[in-house]
């Protein structure tokens, strides 16, 4: 009796359940919860994760293999002398307020951005500017004082997004972009919701109807909603012990990807003893980056020998220029007069992978008679006032997670207080070159000078630990740059 | 009664003065410059200076002081330097999570712990007070986040009865918003029940070992009517000052339940604005949670003199 009770109450749960249409609906899981939603005005990565190609659009963006795309501008012409660039614009763009995109627009955004009250983090993007121009409102031209042959590639940044002057004061609580969704609300401390803009200039790209972006800080609590079903995907997971156990679960795809976070030790290079370069490299020596890796991150990041991310196109693995070898850094601590021991100090700021790493680095260190003492230190305050802006300290541990950031070595008064004037000049070179092959054969020679040098300890590239519902397709494996663009997210049922 | 009210009040108002001092003192030491953070490392010195500015930061510390206070007289908070609003909208959305929850969590934490509390007493030494010492040693020494972990794994990943976390907001259903807060508000009574059973226990006990329960017995009123009337009132003034305390708790206590559970309350505001040095909002937070502290412990001493009429005339 109950059975054929049951029998029939899922048949008829069965054929009241709605009809198998794919799912236009997508939540999202982020760590941190964006500071402001306008990427023009702050730095945080978080902002650029809800906001980059999904709200905002800029003259070009930055595709899944971290090269140059065209969006708002369909073509552009560069002059002989590379200094012109003149972009053609899309046509039939309209701000989610509904006014029209136009040459004014580009105008607007670049010279506010270059303004002396500009509060944008990447102002050098505009550095090289002379003047903006808008001949017609499908025309822009850009004179450049120099040559800059990454400047295409900046503009793919969210820092460089096309707003408008009517709302771009606002932008931080309710953004007006060009993008294919628009913003739906925010509930502050709890999510970020995006809908489908229906008048996107490229009709039918999207699939998705509706977006949400939730965030939760703990790893324990990430897993536990993506188990629950609460969210889709989280496309860059905190819990890298758990990721294994994710991985093994048919109901998500897991995918250890790379971001564009180099995780480095690095080291104040104007102090004894890391003003002597035999230091450096017998510490670099002393690190044995797989087993780093292993404890750090359950395993999961790709070593480095450098400071280039993996995704670039220019990369070149470094690692073998100065592999683990314990004998030869006590050797050359030897030759560097530290034969009878050193004592030096590390300042760990909060996040899991820097602590973890800076213990595993004690025990490393120990290993070739160098005591490492680790100074806790809160990120990003305390760190940015004591090791960024007063440089006191020895060695400290953090991943620098701006894309193509290795001029950070070349930039005067930063806080590795690395001075190479040879690495100075080829970094610029390298900026002022536009023919690509060219370019990219000065950064592999850059790579090659950091890693012989060793002006930071080169550890490991931050794994994008991406899990989402098996059912998701075009989701980012990698981050070329800090973003989840969902334009070509769908389901497959 | 109105003197003991008034004394009480003057008292109150100069305290919130000197932790509205204090709160801005520790704040102008606290290592951490908000524009700096919000612009990153790549961030020139140019484009520092120019957020300073329109932050306000370049102004002498008096002058913000005073700026600060002045708002807050006129009823207005300030703008968060993080979202770009008002810190009363906020504040105000926060509190829709926070005081629910702390509300929850008293009521739930109190009717576990008095009736527990004053049974086990009742029956010393018998299976029912063992258990409830058993339960209250447990909950003393487990804290409030990992019983919040537990709970998740358990009623939320493995039986699916309950949501892993987040908060849908009151303006939808009732119910689902009020079902969201069900595992943490009970995560956060737990610990604080098992205090609250232990001290109503010892309370109540002593009071049942003075000479004039003996008396009353001795009269002849029957155990349960000593219990009612002559017991538990007079346990309840040590009972009122561990509650008062934990008042308090809830309030500020609920920063590690709402992380775990995801939830946006007040607490996970403060931690995100001191994390992002938003100083408009911290110290807003901070003056509000002391103020809920010295709002409480002023209502328990009115609560001492309306439950021991000893008190009154003393003040």
């Amino acid at each position: 009796m109950s059975k054929r009770f049951l029998a029939a109450a899922l048949i008829i749960s069965a054929s009241f359940s709605p009809a198998l249409a794919a799912k236009t609906s997508l939540v999202i899981g982020m760590p941190i919860e964006p500071p402001g939603l306008d990427p023009t005005v702050a730095a945080p990565v978080a902002i650029r994760e809800v906001t980059w190609a999904n709200l905002y659009e800029g003259l070009v963006r930055i595709d899944q293999d971290g090269k140059v795309q065209p969006l708002l501008a369909k073509r552009w012409d560069i002059s002989p002398d590379g200094l012109t660039y003149t972009f053609h614009l899309q046509s039939g763009v309209k701000f989610h307020d509904g006014s029209t995109f136009d040459s004014a627009d580009v105008k607007f955004a670049f010279d506010r951005a270059r303004a002396p009250t500009s509060t944008n983090a990447q102002k050098q993007i505009f550095a090289p500017i002379a003047s903006v121009e808008t001949p017609d409102p499908a025309t822009v031209v850009i004179r450049l004082k120099e040559t800059s042959g990454n400047f295409l590639y900046y503009l793919g940044w969210g820092d460089a997004v096309i707003v408008a002057p009517e709302t771009a004061e606002n932008n931080k609580a309710s953004p007006v972009g060009t993008g294919p969704f628009k913003f739906k609300s925010w509930t502050r401390g709890d999510r970020v919701e995006l809908v489908r803009n229906p008048d996107y200039w490229q009709t039918d790209k999207t699939k998705l109807e509706t977006v949400t972006f939730r965030f939760i800080n703990d790893p324990q609590a990430q897993v536990a909603a993506l188990k629950a079903g609460d969210l889709d995907a989280f496309p860059n997971l905190s819990a890298p012990e758990l990721f294994s156990e994710l991985k093994k679960d048919a109901r998500f795809t897991a995918v250890a990807g790379n971001t564009e976070g180099e995780i480095v030790a690095g080291m104040n290079n104007a102090k004894k003893p890391f003003d002597d370069a035999r230091v450096r490299r017998a510490l670099m020596h002393a690190v044995d980056r797989k087993a780093l890796v292993e404890g750090a991150y359950s395993g999961y990041g790709q070593p480095i020998g450098s400071f280039f991310s993996p995704n670039h196109p220019a990369f070149v693995d470094m690692t073998a220029v100065i592999p683990y070898d314990p004998e030869k850094a006590k050797a050359l601590l030897a030759e560097a007069g530290y034969g009878n021991g050193l004592s030096i100090t590390i300042k760990a700021p909060q996040m899991a992978y820097a602590s973890r790493s800076a213990e595993l680095l004690a025990a490393m260190f120990a290993e070739v008679g160098v005591d490492l003492k680790i100074i806790p230190t809160e990120f990003p305050a305390k760190w940015i006032e004591e090791v960024f802006k007063n440089k006191d300290y020895d060695v400290t541990i953090v991943a620098h997670t701006e894309p193509l950031d290795i001029d950070i070595f070349a930039r005067d008064n930063y806080y590795f207080n690395y001075k190479n004037d040879k690495f100075k000049a080829l970094i610029a070179e390298a900026g002022k070159t536009t023919g690509e092959n060219a370019r990219f054969a000065k950064y592999a020679e850059a790579q090659k000078i950091l890693a012989e040098d060793v002006p930071a300890l080169f550890l490991f590239q931050l794994p994008k630990l991406g899990v989402w519902n098996a059912k998701l397709k075009g989701l980012w494996e990698n981050s070329p740059v800090p973003a989840n663009d969902v334009t070509d997210v769908s389901w497959t049922d | 009664m109105l003197r003991l009210i008034l004394s009480r009040l003057l008292s109150l108002a100069l305290t919130l003065v000197a932790v509205s001092l204090a709160i801005f003192l520790i704040l102008e030491v606290l290592p951490g410059d908000p524009a700096a953070i919000m612009l990153g490392t790549a961030a020139r010195e140019d484009t520092l200076a120019a957020l300073r500015h329109e932050l306000g930061l370049d102004q002498p510390a008096l002058v913000r002081y005073f700026h600060w206070i002045g708002g807050l007289l006129h009823g207005d908070l300030g703008q968060s330097i993080t979202y770009k609003m008002p810190v009363s909208t906020l504040v105000t959305e926060r509190m829709a999570v926070t005081f629910p929850l702390s509300l929850m969590a008293i009521l739930i934490s109190t009717t576990l712990a008095l009736p527990l509390g004053v049974t086990a007493a009742a029956r010393r030494d018998g299976p029912v007070d063992r258990a409830v010492l058993a339960f209250s040693s447990l909950g003393v020494a487990v804290p409030n986040f990992w019983i919040g972990i537990l709970f998740i794994l358990f009623f939320a990943t493995w039986l699916g009865w309950f949501p892993a976390g987040g908060f849908p907001g009151w303006s939808g259903s009732f119910w689902v918003a009020l079902k969201a807060l069900v595992l943490p508000a009970v995560a956060l009574a737990l610990p604080q029940a098992a205090v609250l059973t232990r001290v109503t226990r010892s309370a109540t006990l002593e009071v049942i070992g003075a000479d004039f329960v003996r008396t009353a017995r001795a009269k002849g009123v029957d155990k349960g009517a000593t219990l009612r009337r002559h017991v538990v009132p007079n346990a309840l003034i040590p009972v009122t000052t561990i509650l008062g305390l934990q008042l308090s708790f809830f309030f500020g206590g609920a920063i590690l339940v709402e992380n775990v559970f995801n939830l946006p309350g007040l607490g996970r505001l403060a931690y995100q604005a001191l994390n992002q040095r938003d100083l408009v909002v911290i110290k807003d937070i901070v003056l509000i949670f002391s103020g809920l502290v010295i709002v409480i412990n002023f209502l328990v001493d009115i609560g001492y003199a309306i439950l021991d009429p000893r008190l009154r005339s003393r003040a």
